[in-house]
């Protein structure tokens, strides 16, 4: 199974990244774009390991690394 | 005194924590692997500064997989001093030994320069002792040095006084808003905290290159006082 995990900073906590995107457009004059927020896509295959265990293990890899929970939010997508 | 002195791929700063302890302080300081978990019956656990892991994902996350932090966590569960020094502070965020995460500085530069931290309170090994008040002049060298945590975990902080070193003027002055000394934005300006029971230390600025006043500027060995009292106390 092929699984897309979408990790963003948390509502709130600073993104710099976002930020500096912003200034880079406003300088070629794209005056509307706001609230950038730059965010990771990682993507795995889970093998030989059933659907519902495959989506409990990629949870589980969220929590202890993919995303800190500190700073971080997480979404599972099966790709 | 025992320095274990934990070095991960990428690590660069173990020869300034190894020269601190070994030659200045006459401590017994070795290098230990991040694939070991022998921390050789020491007394004190350093996470120097650097890249661990080349900085993949975020600072300091794949460090805490390593076999050592494993070691490390249990070492510093049974109550043995541990201390993180710039990506040492970030594993020991990402480990849950330290609360909150560090992000990217505010002005979304490397900040690679001087500055002067304060000593908030005599708690923890690292600062034990030391009068409240004191600034020590040193480097930092970091891209994400900026402390954050969620408004509870900073009350909290604050209340059990777990904050140990604040950015601030060289008169000890501390502003949180202004950049000129809160450098990289940290919430309430803070450099450097410790756990609830003392025994383990972060911060992101660099004392052990503050160490020797050979290198002439003001304030030039004022970071060596923190590793005396580590050793000592």
């Amino acid at each position: 199974m092929r699984f897309q995990v979408l990790v963003r900073l948390k509502d709130g906590v600073l993104d710099v990244q976002g930020k500096a995107i912003e200034t880079g457009l406003k300088d070629k004059k794209f005056n509307a774009f706001k609230n950038i927020r730059v965010g990771r896509v990682i993507e795995l295959d889970v093998e030989g390991v059933a659907p519902a265990e495959a989506r409990a293990q990629v949870e589980e890899v969220c929590k202890l690394l993919l995303a800190n929970p500190v700073i971080e939010q997480y979404e599972i997508k099966e790709a | 005194m025992r320095v274990a002195v934990v070095v991960f791929p990428g690590t660069n700063c173990d020869q300034d924590v190894l020269h601190v302890f070994g030659k200045l302080l006459n401590a017994e300081a070795f290098p230990v692997w991040h694939r070991d978990t022998d921390l050789k019956k020491a007394d004190l656990v350093v996470l120097p500064g650097g890249f661990s892991y080349g900085d993949y994902l975020r600072t300091g996350a794949l460090a805490k997989l390593s076999p050592v932090m494993q070691a490390v966590k249990e070492f510093a569960g049974r109550g043995g001093r541990v201390l993180g020094i710039c990506n040492g502070f970030q594993i020991l965020c990402e480990s849950g030994l330290l609360p909150g995460a560090l992000l990217e500085n505010v002005g979304q530069r490397f900040l690679s320069r001087f500055v002067h931290i304060r000593t908030e309170r005599s708690v923890g090994f690292f600062t034990s002792g030391m009068e409240p008040g004191g600034v020590i002049t040193c480097p930092i060298a970091h891209f994400q040095g900026n402390y954050y945590a969620d408004p509870a975990t900073l009350a909290e902080l604050e209340a059990n006084g777990q904050v140990v070193f604040r950015y601030s003027g060289a008169d000890g002055s501390v502003a949180p808003e202004d950049r000129s000394t809160n450098v990289n934005g940290s919430c309430n300006a803070i450099a450097g905290i410790c756990n609830k029971a003392g025994n383990v230390v972060g911060l992101m600025p660099h004392p052990e290159r503050a160490v020797e006043s050979l290198v002439g500027f003001v304030g030039a060995d004022t970071g060596l006082e923190p590793f005396r009292r580590s050793v000592a106390a």
